[in-house]
Formats: C-alpha cells, sequence, structure tokens
C-alpha cells in the first residue's frame, strides 16, 4: 500500500484503528514532496522537521486515545499543505510577492488554528499566484507551478500549488482561497475536488486580503467526503472576523451515508454557461456528469441567469477596487523589504513599483481608477448594482431549484505562457466561478472526465448561501457513482 | 475607453506606485482593454437597483470594550525593515 494514495478520510480512520503511524505517513508524504517538487514546484516552504516532531507527538496521542477509548481529533496525524496566502505560525508567508519576502506570521489563521486543534500537521505552504490574483499560478514571484498531468501546462490559480500538490499525492488535502474561482477551476484543471463555502462561513482571519466581500477560505482534496471533513473543521462563528455567521455548522459528514440518492433534488443547468468558445469535450463531459445525477434520481431542468454576461465585468472593478485598498498596507514600512529613497513618500511608491508583479499592479491601477473621483459613480458604483441583479438572479433560480450544475472553466488547463500576454484572455478563464463569489454563494468543483490530451475536466455544482451539506451530499453521490476522481497522474 | 498618458499617472500617483516608462505604456494599453470590456455595464439600466456592498444582511458587531491579551511589540517589530527603541523607523516626513 503507497500510503500517499490513502484520502484524508482514509487515512485519519487508519490513524485512530492504529493501523498506520502518523509518523510513517507524514514521512511518505515528505517523501514524494522531496522526490517531485523539483519539476512540480508546488511549494514555497516546508517544514519537514517540525512536522515530523508533530506526526510523533500525534503517534503518542493516538496510543493514549486508542488505550483510555477516548475519541482523538479528527484529523490528529494527517498532514497537509496551506496555500501561501493564509498564515501559519512560523512559516513564511509570501503570498507569491517579493513585497513579503521574510514576512513570518506569528499566528495562525482561524481555519488553520481548527484544523491545527484538530489534529492536523501543516507540511508546507504551497504557490499561489502574487496575492492570489491570476488564474493560472504564472503570477508567482517565485516561478509558476507545473500541472500534474503535463508538466508543460497551468495547474489553474490561484491555489495552483495546493491543486497540483494534491493531484501528485504530495498531501491529502490542501487549503486554498477563493475569491472569483481561485479554489475551484485549479481543482478542475488538476482533476481534484475543491470547496468553496459560502461568504461569511469560514473565518477570514489570518488569510491576506484581497477583495473582502469575495474572499473565502475553502480546501482542495481528492474526494468529497475530504472536503466534507475539512470545511467541518474549519467552519463557524469567529469573533476574530466580524463578517463570519452565527449559524451552528451542520454535520457534513452526518449527509454522506446511506444510498447515494437524489430524488427530490432539483438540478438546474443555465444556459447561460453553455456558450460559444467553450471546449466541446468540456460540455460534453459537464452534459454527461449531470446525467449521472439524474440517474441516481435528480430531476433536471433548464435555468436561466441573465446576467450571467456581466459577471465579468463587475468581478474585473470590484475585486480591483477592493484589492488596491487592501493592498494600500504594503509600503516597505512594517513588515517585507523597503526600497531605499529620499523621503517617504518616495520610499513607498518605490517600495511599491519596484515589489509589486505585473499583475497585481495592474490591479491596482484599475481599481484606483474605479474608485478615483469622477469614475466612482461610472465604475465601481455601476459594478456594485450589477452585482445585485446578479445575486438577484441566483435567488430566482434557487426557488425553482435546489441545485445549479455547470462547467467549472470553459478549458481544461491551458500551455503556460499562453495567456500571459493578454490579461483579458486570462480573465476569461474565471466566466464560470466569479459569479458565486459575487453572489456569495457555495461551489464545489468535482472531476467529470478528461479531454482527448488526457487533461482533466471539472463539474461545478453551486447552492444557496449555507447549502454546503446538500451540494457536498450531490457531489458525494456523484463520486459514489463514478471513477474521475481515483484517477492520479504519472509524475 | 481612451485613457493618456497623464491620467495614467494620476493614477499610479494616486496608488503610490513607481512605473517605468515601459510599465506606464503597457499598463495604458490593457486597462484600455479592460474598460472597454467593462463598458458593457453601462447599458445596464440599474436606476432603480441599490448596490451590493457585502452578500451578508446588514447585521451590527459589538463586542465589550474590555483590555486582552494581543501580540508582544518585540513580536510584530521583528517583522519590520527597520526599527529603534520599541518603534517602527521610518524616512523622515519632513525635513
Amino acid at each position: 500500500m503507497d500510503l500517499t494514495d490513502l484520502s484524508l478520510a482514509q487515512a485519519a480512520r487508519m490513524l485512530r484503528d492504529g493501523e498506520i503511524s502518523s509518523l510513517e505517513l507524514t514521512r511518505a508524504c515528505l517523501q514524494r514532496i522531496h522526490r517531485f517538487d523539483e519539476k512540480q514546484h508546488a511549494f514555497l516552504a516546508l517544514r519537514p522537521e517540525a512536522a515530523l516532531d508533530e506526526a510523533r507527538q500525534a503517534d503518542r496521542r493516538l496510543a493514549t486515545a486508542r488505550g483510555e477509548e477516548q475519541p482523538a481529533g479528527a484529523l490528529l496525524g494527517v498532514p497537509l499543505a496551506v496555500k501561501d496566502v493564509v498564515c501559519v505560525t512560523g512559516l513564511p508567508c509570501t503570498c507569491g510577492s517579493r513585497i513579503l519576502e521574510g514576512f513570518t506570521p506569528p499566528y495562525d489563521a482561524t481555519g488553520v488554528a481548527r484544523l491545527r486543534a484538530a489534529g492536523a500537521i501543516v507540511v508546507g505552504k504551497t504557490n499561489t499566484d502574487e496575492f492570489a490574483m491570476g488564474s493560472s499560478t504564472e503570477n508567482s514571484a517565485y516561478g509558476p507551478t507545473h500541472n500534474p498531468w503535463d508538466a508543460t501546462r497551468v495547474p489553474g490559480g490561484s491555489s495552483g500549488g495546493s491543486a497540483a500538490a494534491v493531484a501528485a499525492r504530495m498531501v491529502p488535502a490542501a487549503l486554498g482561497t477563493d475569491t472569483g474561482g481561485s479554489v475551484r477551476q485549479p481543482a478542475s484543471f488538476c482533476g481534484v475536488t475543491g470547496i468553496k463555502p459560502s461568504y461569511g462561513r469560514v473565518s477570514r482571519y489570518g488569510l491576506v486580503a484581497y477583495g473582502s466581500s469575495l474572499d473565502c477560505l475553502g480546501a482542495l482534496t481528492r474526494t468529497v467526503e475530504d472536503a466534507a471533513l475539512v470545511l467541518g473543521v474549519m467552519a463557524g462563528h469567529d469573533p476574530l472576523d466580524s463578517t463570519t455567521l452565527e449559524q451552528p455548522v451542520p454535520d457534513y459528514l452526518q449527509s454522506l451515508t446511506g444510498d447515494p440518492d437524489l430524488h427530490g433534488v432539483r438540478v438546474g443547468v443555465p444556459r447561460e454557461y453553455f456558450i460559444a468558445g467553450i471546449q466541446p469535450e468540456v460540455e460534453q463531459a459537464v452534459r454527461q456528469a449531470v446525467q449521472v445525477l439524474a440517474a441516481l434520481g435528480a430531476e433536471v431542468r433548464e435555468v436561466s441567469l441573465p446576467h450571467t454576461d456581466y459577471a465579468l465585468p463587475v468581478y474585473y472593478l470590484i475585486a480591483p477596487a477592493e484589492a488596491s485598498a487592501n493592498l494600500a498596507r504594503y509600503d516597505g514600512m512594517r513588515f517585507g523589504p523597503r526600497q531605499a529613497a529620499p523621503d517617504l513618500w518616495q520610499t513607498y511608491a518605490a517600495t511599491r513599483g519596484e515589489l509589486f508583479g505585473a499583475e497585481v499592479k495592474r490591479r491596482i491601477m484599475l481599481g484606483t481608477y474605479a474608485l478615483s473621483a469622477g469614475y466612482y459613480e461610472a465604475y465601481y458604483a455601476q459594478a456594485q448594482r450589477v452585482r445585485t441583479l446578479i445575486r438577484e438572479d441566483f435567488d430566482r433560480a434557487f426557488s425553482q431549484v435546489d441545485l445549479i450544475a455547470c462547467p467549472v472553466a470553459p478549458t481544461t488547463a491551458f500551455r503556460l505562457g499562453e495567456h500571459t500576454s493578454d490579461p483579458l484572455a486570462m480573465y476569461l478563464e474565471d466566466v464560470f466561478t466569479l459569479p458565486a463569489n459575487l453572489a456569495g454563494i457555495p461551489g464545489l468543483a468535482l472531476p467529470c472526465g478528461f479531454d482527448s490530451q488526457r487533461l482533466p475536466i471539472g463539474m461545478q455544482l453551486n447552492g444557496p448561501p449555507l447549502s454546503e451539506a446538500l451540494l457536498l451530499r450531490a457531489g458525494w453521490g456523484y463520486q459514489q457513482s463514478t471513477r474521475w476522481h481515483l484517477e492520479a497522474p504519472v509524475l | 475607453m481612451a485613457l493618456t498618458r497623464e491620467e495614467v499617472e494620476h493614477i499610479a500617483h494616486l496608488a503610490h506606485l513607481n512605473l517605468t516608462a515601459d510599465e506606464a505604456a503597457r499598463y495604458r494599453e490593457q486597462l484600455e482593454a479592460v474598460l472597454e470590456y467593462a463598458a458593457r455595464l453601462q447599458a445596464v439600466d440599474t436606476s432603480l437597483i441599490p448596490p451590493t456592498t457585502s452578500v451578508l444582511a446588514p447585521h451590527s458587531v459589538t463586542r465589550a470594550d474590555e483590555p486582552r491579551a494581543s501580540l508582544a511589540p518585540e513580536e510584530v517589530l521583528r517583522q519590520a525593515p527597520d526599527r529603534a527603541r520599541g518603534m517602527f523607523r521610518v524616512p523622515p516626513v519632513f525635513e
């Protein structure tokens, strides 16, 4: 048995039962990273010694729990990775940017703290587009990550390092963040499962802010069961994030039992999502996946989301506007390097001009413009109003159906460098994912096939706010009936 | 949506970003393309539509105003590029 093939849930179960040790599991993950990450470049930082120490401690606690017949933490002894825009105490947090080179946060993000409290072991930080701005991980200042299915192609982004690490069996699960599709699109490109929760379901404390009204902490895993496990541990109200919701967190694993039966579940297929420009193999695979849901008893019907065409321009005004404010704090005064200049103002501009990458500067410029006097009404305020119309589209659709099924992205993984000179072409990769962020609704990405180049294709399920339990149940039912999520790339 | 070089320089100034002449020229072109794409939003009648600032229902969040433990000053200052006597040291604002 290769320990790195185990799902998170399998590993946690076998650890509790004493069939495997955390030390051998953690060591197997680190060995695989050591062997393949030179090629993949999924990781920006590793903590092998500390992880092995924690694994030894976990083994002692697991033995004690077994001896005393006490319940062990849900994730006790399980290794996982964290996207480098999320704070982990004592590990560098660069956000894929030179402007945070050398920054080591003195605290854990709430999501990380909860996973650690449940016994999880952080092995390292994964590569990301700079400040999570990108759809390919090519915007990392530390070099791109390669897709495990084809090293000449991108893993998607911005959580491309996490997606590649999970697909390559380096870790059973990794945290990602999703502001416009940054968990779901790389999950699709790498053939793994990705959950973006409802806005407010998981704390953003310790997640370095990009677009604060859109940002969500999520997870990339190999199965829906694992996604449910990680989400269940991280979710819930946090006094350190005033936008977290007070509603109790359901037992997501509880909804993944019994027959994978979807009778009584109405699934809508939005007609606006099957547009010109979508790769025909993607459309075909997603339509077949919807048929699998129908075979499980779901009632499938067409729905309309008439303002879909506006989601992209709305997002690319609102997210950069919020980013231009959030990234004002990087000025070389309190953390990160400083670029020397004669006075304070020139120091700010020199530090930011020199140390931010091209895409970050582009979005800061765009956001600053959209918020500036004379343009605020026409761009930012208009985008916020159209955002309301996009939310209302979903409200109307969810009065007719329980879930929406659609592609995650219009294409499979593209080649490194293919879109780097054309920002707008890159932005179009997010066309099916960013509506969920604008509406604050959850999304689940599921592997649902391969194209003729044997590149993974992903289906997306969306539901109304706080419908994660149903979303996960439908995704679990799909994975009980298919084997796409079990396919592994040959590295 | 045509942008002048002066406008690009003005935005860069507002955003505290030093740009090279090459960057300024490239951003002018790319921002024009994105803004032209975004111009389709102007066609939507939103005269009766309220803006979305948050997807959450408006709610007021307060907590008791009590002293609590926080990060130690030296832990925070350790991250700074320059520091002196328990403070961040910055270049002069006035000469």
